[in-house]
């Protein structure tokens, strides 16, 4: 069975790291996985977005137009991704950016809204709002055991950024707790 | 599987090539293939290799017909414009028979082009690009796993047959990432009985490619030719994947090919009869294979991302035993495998857009 | 080929072999491939030695020296050596060019790997026209010069002026010598001789990139006899092209 989810935000929102990561904790359960990031001509701002392909077989195409899930970190990123959603696809939206409804959404998705940035800033540190939605997403996806990406942390990072290790599991937690128990606290 | 790394397309590219002992690498920066000098320059120095940052693509492939005249493994990359610029080189690579490994990492043209992933590329690259009767051996990798195997492939082909070998790809291949196992086994370097390193001990050596006596121009050419055979018989690369009932066969290479495997997988899905043709040598082109699964299926659909120049090929090999069908996607747009899926429901409803008319 | 004619208290460098040149009647690219071998002859480099040889009358020059030659593309001399030195820098390294495969199509490759100080040597045959292709205008042609294709003589106006690339590659902060020098005459030719062993000299010390550029005669293309030709070379281009080192790694 694979699994597709299209990752998208504003670059500088951590959307193509959000990505990678996942990648990595599934590469390190055992699945196919691949990462096809979309990248614009400027370095800093514009769009960001990328497509996380996990599979127990080989995988084709590293891109696709029906993907099993949608993280939206920005208003246009819901716009241009929610709708190519499968039926009973799974959405999540940073509801600390976006109060708008998806246009047409009559395809029985489940919605999910995460206020990213109070989750961050209650996890210490505002910027971690990916690794928020990360932690969500890999909750309700149930693709693995939330544990893989606590253990896998240290193995993604760069040595010279291993100290965002602890700040990271943090994170990861509090998006997870979200989607577990409902709570912001 | 947790021994695989997560390796970006390009980067996995010049992993393969220093592990297969390439050490000279000369290039000018463009993109979408720049990981690869970016990482080529702080790693070559490491294993005792030299990396040069030439004045333009000129300088850089003449760089690399040095470095190959002196008989030692070495590389250049670069995307269109690069790449045109090199032909002149490329050309006297082939008229002098040096090996080297040179990288397409193509962008859409002409001109100046975009960035995005294209193969509008494939006819520069399998008919030889610059002047004269020669070919490179062109390797079309399509994962990333590929990118890292077939550097070492295409280095070790081309010291084989003394040609150039190129590996064409594009901003799909070269961005994304996917696990990759390595394999940093050390292989002897292969021999090289002509490289220029002083005539000690031995008579003077000559690398050329300027025949002006009467005839020897044509006996070089038919050499060639006959080097070219014999890469064709030995070395042909191709995956095919045609269920025995195949009433279609599709062709695809590279970044192209991956997104047509899930495309006939969901056909198949529906209880399409389709089959997979994916050409990993480009030059040689798998002419036999492409024939055997054409005659067998009556049917081909060839996707490319461009406005139709593989198909050619595919035309020749099937020598009008099967009808030729064409979608091509050029200037950067990417299909979806939901897109490919409905051209190949549409062949089999009523027909899609043909092309081969004879 | 013909035999060298053997002549009592003359011998030729070691490494020349013994062909007879093709060289037109006063050419002084003979002379320069047999500075070339002495020098060769002088460092004891026969065994080390690479040439690599641009496009233009000198691209024969494999059939009159004894060493490893490589051909190079029309003006990429330098680019090759440096690939060549770059990848065996045990060898020594040097170019043999032409004033239309250096100064004009080869002119980006010359000054980057000048700047890049690529411890190669460069031979610079400076003779203000093409030979090879039948007398076309060179980049170093002198203003009013007649050629092939400029029929009414070098107009600066349109066809622009002559460059003088040994004072150029010289102002690069890789350079370690450049110098210019002349063949006409048995004096210049000493000294011409002093250059090339200088020019030798820098790579074997591995100081960086060194130039000479050598001043000769083309009479087939000049439309003149070899006597005619040498006037020429006094009165006209060395007024133009100063003789002199503009470059050395010990001053």
């Amino acid at each position: 069975m694979e699994y597709s989810v299209i990752m998208s935000g504003f670059g500088g929102q951590g959307v193509l790291m959000m990505g990678e990561f996942l990648a990595h904790c599934g590469m390190k359960t055992g699945l196919n996985v691949t990462w096809m990031p979309s990248y614009g001509v400027e370095m800093r701002g514009g769009t960001a977005n990328c497509t996380v392909i996990l599979s127990e077989d080989s995988i084709g195409a590293p891109i696709t137009g029906s993907p099993k899930a949608v993280i939206a970190m920005s208003e246009p990123a819901l716009n241009k991704f929610g709708p190519k959603l499968q039926q009973d696809g799974l959405l999540l939206v940073n509801s600390s950016l976006i109060s708008c409804e998806l246009p047409d959404s009559g395809n029985g998705l489940s919605r999910i809204n995460v206020p990213t940035v109070d989750l961050a800033r209650a996890s210490g540190d505002e910027k971690m709002a990916n690794i928020v939605m990360l932690g969500a997403f890999i909750a309700s996806s149930k693709l693995f055991d939330p544990a893989v990406a606590a253990e896998e942390i240290e193995s993604f990072l760069p040595p010279h950024k291993s100290g965002l290790a602890l700040g990271i599991n943090k994170a990861l937690l509090k998006g997870q707790d979200y989607i577990n128990n409902g709570s912001c606290a | 599987m947790s021994d695989k790394l997560l390796l970006k397309g390009n980067v996995a590219l010049a992993m393969g090539a220093i592990d297969a002992g390439c050490r000279y690498y000369f290039g000018y920066p463009i993109t979408p293939q720049n990981e690869i000098p970016e990482y080529l320059s702080a790693e070559l120095p490491a294993v005792g290799g030299v990396f040069v940052q030439a004045e333009s693509e000129l300088a850089s492939i003449n760089m690399v017909l040095g470095a190959a005249a002196a008989g030692k493994i070495t590389m250049t990359s670069s995307s269109g414009p690069g790449i045109s610029l090199m032909q002149e080189g490329l050309s006297y690579l082939a008229g002098s028979e040096l090996p080297a490994l040179i990288v397409n990492i193509a962008r859409s043209g002409p001109g100046l082009g975009g960035i995005a992933a294209t193969q509008g590329d494939y006819g520069q690259a399998t008919r030889g690009g610059g002047h004269g009767d020669y070919r490179l051996i062109v390797l079309a990798p399509n994962s990333v796993q590929e990118m890292y195997d077939l550097a070492g492939e295409a280095i070790r082909l081309a010291f084989s047959y003394r040609n150039p070998a190129m590996i064409l790809a594009d901003a799909i291949l070269g961005q994304m990432k996917e696990p990759v196992l390595i394999n940093p086994a050390k292989t002897p370097d292969p021999e090289a009985p002509w490289a220029l390193n002083g005539a000690k001990n031995r008579a003077p050596r000559l690398v050329k490619s300027l025949y002006l006596k009467d005839g020897e121009m044509t006996v070089h050419n038919w050499k060639m030719h006959e080097k070219y055979n014999l890469l064709k018989k030995n070395d042909t690369r191709v995956e095919v994947d045609c269920p025995s009932n195949c009433a279609l066969a599709v062709i695809a290479f590279g970044s192209a090919g991956r997104i047509v495997k899930t495309a006939v997988s969901r056909a198949r899905k529906r209880g399409l009869p389709v089959g997979l043709v994916r050409p990993i040598t480009l030059f040689p082109f798998p002419e036999q294979a492409v024939a055997e699964a054409a005659g067998k299926s009556g049917r081909t659909l060839v996707i490319e991302l461009n406005t139709g120049q593989m198909v050619d090929d595919v035309r020749l090999a099937c020598s009008g035993n099967s009808e030729v069908y064409f979608k091509g996607y050029p200037g950067g747009t990417i299909p979806t495998p939901e897109e490919i899926e409905a051209e190949i429901c549409m062949i089999f409803e009523k027909g899609g857009q043909r092309v081969c008319r004879l | 080929m013909q035999a060298v004619k053997k002549i009592k208290g003359f011998s030729a460098p070691r490494c020349l072999k013994e062909n007879i040149f093709h060289f037109c009647p006063g050419c002084h690219h003979g002379l320069v491939h047999r500075l070339t071998a002495e020098a060769i002859d002088h460092f004891n480099l026969a065994s080390s030695a690479v040439g690599v040889i641009g496009v233009g009358c000198g691209v024969f020059l494999y059939d009159y020296l004894a060493i490893d030659c490589c051909e190079a593309p029309h003006g990429r001399a330098p680019a090759v050596a440096s690939g060549l030195k770059r990848s065996n820098p045990d060898s020594f390294v040097f170019t043999y060019q032409g004033d239309g495969d250096l100064a004009a199509i080869g002119t980006s490759e010359v000054i980057h790997a000048a700047n890049r100080k690529e411890n190669i040597t460069i031979v610079f045959v400076n003779n203000s026209i093409y030979g090879m292709t039948g007398g076309q205008m060179a980049p170093t042609t002198l203003p009013g010069q007649k050629t092939t294709t400029t029929p009414f003589g070098r107009n600066s106006a349109g066809d622009g002026f002559p460059i003088n690339m040994a004072e150029l590659i010289a102002t690069l902060p890789g350079t370690a010598y450049s110098a210019r020098v002349s063949c006409h005459d048995a004096a210049h030719v000493r000294k011409a001789r002093h250059a090339m062993f200088r020019a030798f000299q820098a790579q074997i010390e591995k100081r960086g990139f060194a130039l000479i550029e050598l001043l000769s005669a083309c009479p087939t293309n000049w439309r003149m006899t070899p006597a005619q030709s040498v006037e020429r070379l006094v009165d006209e281009m060395i007024p133009a092209y100063p003789l002199g080192t503009f470059k050395d790694f010990e001053l």
